[in-house]
């Protein structure tokens, strides 16, 4: 559905050198990368501010025209059949808004209908379903301009999907939403995504979306791809590990190990400890620190999905 | 890529033709509609325009007073009241001012969000700007012609082609005035902030298309050269004159007939204008 060979897009920034001269240099927000999405795969594309996230959707979406390498979606070359591949696909940028400002929603899809020329009863359709998905109801005469952030995101999303498109592309789509929007957005992305049809395409900085929604992850950094894989091997790659956490009744004995685990930390005077699981499994650790001290409470952590990319970027911002 | 990937599904069950209509029908209804929103702009701006009629009237017929056979450039003082209060009446029509639309969605990167749509930006805005340009025709354009009609003697027009000839001036006068706004703001795309050529603009178009004076009134070789060099006459000097009918039939119908020669160029301009622009895009802010 979407391929990317040695995709590059290279910007000229002048820079000032000297009183009236200006020196070319040149940055590279994309820098090869290549990837290759099939039909109905959700994928997460993730990376830290400047990494090339947005650039790579624009330039997937015919916005932006490429530097150099090999581009195409739905089998179109997207800047110059921009204007058919956009009856293909539909975007949500999170910090734009896609709606015209003055008119309510219920105008704004109307238009979108003569727009993308799509069919009544289809239309009629697909409206039917995000509104009750979304919750619109509330909101669809009130002009985009009076909408909280939480109500023009769902209008966006609904926007975006009217003529049925076959890929998604999602740029931050939770961004500043309140817990209970991102969760309205996140299960109706997961329905959508869920029927196999839609092809979809996910930048944000929120890792529970991606949790939550895609199989795939693709880490960028620096332009490059730095991770292509599921988020499980993700973790393997990086090492992360579960951890013990333990409150104890009296401070760790000085000295102290647990066979198969590392001490991560000590707080509250030796009262709580933390043991990052290595060879050991879990039971055994836990049997170990029951059986040498006394134990008042427990807890089991999973791998903390923040922390992997947190080390990540800092890894690949090493020189 | 499979074979079917490289087909466009055809979603409409009409012709592409009619279709093309509808859509651009449509965008028209919504350029309509979200100047219909602004109510309190419009009695606003009507009013002023016809505070500046009174104004640019009686300066206007003060040069009549004194002129030699009290013809100012071949102007009688009736078609002198009847080319500023049509002025004032077209001018929110044609929206010679305030236009930045284009320049600011270039400037914030919201521009992303237009050239993501099935239709060309070019298309789209000049769409949208026909549906500003008929709420102007329906609400802005008659309270200043009653104004000038209740208070001074006004022209009426004498040959039956003058007001058909008229409505189609005013039509290409909108899509000059949309084409050379849309350059204009296109310079955004180089400069980021097109406020310098806008202010340009501003000037440029109220002194040579015809608001301030007459362009009559320059010498007449003067009047020639801009009205053939430059788009600007053809803004409000020719539906003017062919309202207050200045020439001959013959003359009348040349300058609507030059209109639609300088319609295509700058629309040819704006495609060509755009098309360099996406090439060199820099969507700003992430």
């Amino acid at each position: 559905m979407i391929e990317m060979r040695e995709l590059r897009k290279d910007f000229t920034v002048r820079v000032k050198a000297g009183r009236l001269r200006r020196a070319k240099r040149t940055v590279s927000a994309v820098d090869g990368v290549s990837l290759s999405i099939g039909r109905g795969e959700m994928v997460g594309y993730i990376g830290p501010n400047g990494a090339g996230k947005s650039t790579t959707l624009k330039m997937l979406t015919g916005v932006l025209t490429p530097s150099s390498g090999h581009v195409s979606v739905c089998g179109l070359t997207p800047v110059p059949q921009r204007t058919r591949l956009a009856l293909r696909i539909g975007v949500v940028f999170g910090q734009r808004s896609q709606l015209w400002w003055d008119l309510p929603l219920r105008e704004s899809f109307r238009l979108l209908r003569h727009i993308y020329r799509v069919p009544a009863a289809e239309h009629a359709a697909r409206l039917r379903r995000c509104r009750s998905l979304l919750d619109l109801d509330a909101f669809l005469d009130t002009p985009v301009r009076q909408l909280s952030l939480g109500q023009r995101m769902r209008g966006e999303l609904t926007a975006a999907l009217l003529h049925g498109p076959e890929v998604l592309f999602l740029d931050e789509p939770t961004i500043g939403l309140d817990v209970v929007s991102k969760q309205a957005v996140r299960s109706f992305l997961a329905e959508l995504g869920g029927s196999g049809d839609v092809t979809l395409v996910l930048t944000t900085h929120d890792l529970a979306d991606i949790e939550r929604l895609c199989e795939r992850l693709v880490v960028i950094d620096h332009g490059r791809v730095v991770h292509d894989g599921s988020i499980e091997a993700l973790h393997e790659r990086y090492g992360s590990r579960r951890s013990i956490v333990a409150d104890l009744a009296e401070p760790l004995p000085d000295g102290f190990e647990l066979p198969g685990t590392k001490l991560a930390g000590v707080t509250a005077n030796g009262h709580r400890v933390t043991f990052v699981l290595e060879s050991s499994t879990a039971g055994a650790a836990v049997a170990g620190l029951v059986a040498a001290v006394d134990v008042r409470d427990l807890s089991l952590l999973e791998p903390d999905i923040e922390d992997v990319v947190a080390r990540l970027y800092s890894a690949t911002d090493a020189p | 890529m499979d074979q079917r990937d490289a087909s466009v599904p055809t979603i409409s069950r009409i012709g592409p033709f009619r279709a093309s209509i509808a859509t651009f029908g449509a965008l028209i209804g919504s350029g309509f509609r979200r100047y219909a929103t602004y109510r309190q702009a419009t009695i606003a701006g009507t009013f002023t325009n016809i505070v500046f009629g009174f104004l640019r009237c009686y300066v206007l017929l003060a040069v009549a007073a004194t002129a030699a056979g009290q013809r100012p450039a071949g102007y009688t003082a009736e078609q002198l009241a009847t080319y500023v209060w049509v002025g004032q009446g077209l001018l929110a029509v044609i929206g010679l001012w305030g236009w930045t639309e284009l320049a600011d969605r270039i400037r914030s990167g919201d521009i992303a969000a237009d050239l993501l749509r099935p239709v060309p930006p070019l298309t789209g805005f000049l769409a949208a700007d026909l549906g500003r340009a008929l709420h102007g025709m329906l609400t802005r354009f008659v309270p200043p012609l009653l104004a000038g009609a209740v208070f001074f003697p006004l022209h009426t027009p004498s040959r039956w082609q003058t007001v058909p000839l008229f409505a189609v001036s005013v039509v290409l006068a909108v899509v000059i005035c949309f084409g050379c706004r849309f350059v204009v703001n296109a310079t955004a795309y180089w400069l980021q902030d097109a406020r310098g050529p806008i202010t340009l603009w501003t000037l440029g178009a109220g002194v040579l298309g015809g608001l301030y004076f007459p362009l009559r009134l320059l010498p007449a070789e003067l009047t020639v050269a801009l009205w053939v060099a430059t788009p600007l006459p053809s803004l409000l000097q020719t539906p003017l004159d062919v309202i207050a009918e200045r020439d001959g039939p013959a003359l009348q119908a040349g300058l609507v007939a030059l209109q639609v020669v300088w319609a295509v160029l700058i629309l040819a301009l704006g495609a060509l204008v755009q098309r360099r622009a996406e090439r060199r895009l820099v969507v700003q802010g992430g």
